[in-house]
């Protein structure tokens, strides 16, 4: 590699900071997985059925996708889901004991804090919704009004497209001034496409 | 004759604008955990619900307040002749109800319409 060459990539400028955001259980985590898995090999984080597996943002630097010919680096932060609301009972009816349902609500409200710090941080933001549910809450408003106050770009993913009442074009109908992507993040359908926007988005 | 029921509260824009956005912020959470209803008639900033969900999150106890229902609309991106004309696009919040979660729930909403259910416990 020629030296000039060399030096460019070495200051090329800095990847982009890319926030996972959504409501629980919309599928950040499981999405992740995959993105960092196919990728790099390597993993993110757990999942589970329970809302609020994750409490803590994680940062996964170095994330480089090829897609339509180009290549894009990124820093992939999942963050813990976003939520107006957490009572304990409800990790409780799914069968957790009281103790572990209080320390779970406690954790997830601090999780939620520390998403919401990150929205400061980041170039970009894969907003994760499960096409089952209602689109029109105050998580997507909120985090859709903060990527347009900062100018920044914003994906949506309208996700589990393998259940058979997902509707991405309810989600397509609440907001559609922005690009959005249905996949499935745990069987893997449209993620070639996911990529591609990515690529086109962020790149 | 003493008539139980909810509180409604229905805070003018005029109201507002004349608020910081940590007095916004602690008149919603003081009101809304004293078991009112809140209707704004404009909504908050993104950095203003920012703050309601971060204090929201920070108030939260297991057994006196769960959190809060927040509804409003998906923002509008009107942009009215002057603002066209200086070539910006405003972002405009809108009407926008808040109360305790565990006494508003929504029952449906779209773009132009919410409906919500309140109970009294
Ligand atoms: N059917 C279906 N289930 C999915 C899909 N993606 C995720 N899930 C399931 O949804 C549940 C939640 O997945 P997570 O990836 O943990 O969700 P999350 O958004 O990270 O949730 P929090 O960390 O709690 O905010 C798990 O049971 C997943 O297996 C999908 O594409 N289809
Ligand atoms: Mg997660």
């Amino acid at each position: 590699m020629g030296i000039i060459k060399k030096m460019k990539s070495k200051f090329k400028k800095k990847r982009a900071r890319i926030g996972i955001y959504g409501p629980p259980n919309a599928g950040k985590t499981t999405l992740a997985n995959r993105i960092i898995r196919d990728w790099t090999g390597d993993a993110m984080g757990s999942v589970s059925h329970v809302p609020h597996e994750t409490r803590r943002a994680r940062r996964r630097e170095g994330v480089t996708i090829n897609a339509n010919g180009s290549s894009v680096t990124l820093d992939v932060i999942d963050t813990p889901g976003l939520a107006t609301k957490i009572d304990f009972h409800d990790f409780m009816a799914l069968g957790m004991n009281e103790e572990d349902s209080k320390r779970r609500a406690k954790e997830a409200t601090e999780g939620v804090i520390e998403a919401v710090k990150w929205l400061d941080d980041l170039d970009g933001v894969i907003l994760v919704m499960d096409a089952t549910e209602d689109p029109y809450t105050q998580v997507n408003v909120t985090v859709i009004g903060n990527m347009e106050a900062r100018r920044l770009p914003l994906l949506i993913v309208a996700n589990k497209i393998d259940l058979p009442d997902s509707s991405p074009a309810r989600i397509h109908g609440a907001f559609p001034q922005h690009p959005l992507v249905s996949v499935s993040a745990l069987e893997g359908q449209n993620i070639d496409l996911l990529y591609k926007e990515i690529a086109d988005h962020f790149g | 004759m003493l008539m139980k029921g909810i509180q409604m509260d229905l805070i003018s824009e005029d109201k507002l604008e004349g608020m910081t956005s940590m007095e916004k912020v602690r008149l919603i959470l003081d009101e809304v955990k004293s078991g009112k209803i809140l209707v704004l008639e404009k909504g908050l900033t993104p950095s203003e619900q920012n703050k309601l969900i971060e204090l929201t999150m920070v108030e939260i106890t297991p057994d006196n307040f769960s959190g809060i229902e927040i509804e409003s609309y998906p923002v509008k991106h009107g942009s009215s002749f002057m603002g066209k004309l200086l070539g910006k696009t405003t972002v405009k919040t809108r009407l926008t109800v808040i109360g305790p979660a565990d006494q508003l729930k929504t029952i449906k909403k779209d773009r132009d319409m919410i409906s919500a259910l309140v109970s009294t416990h």
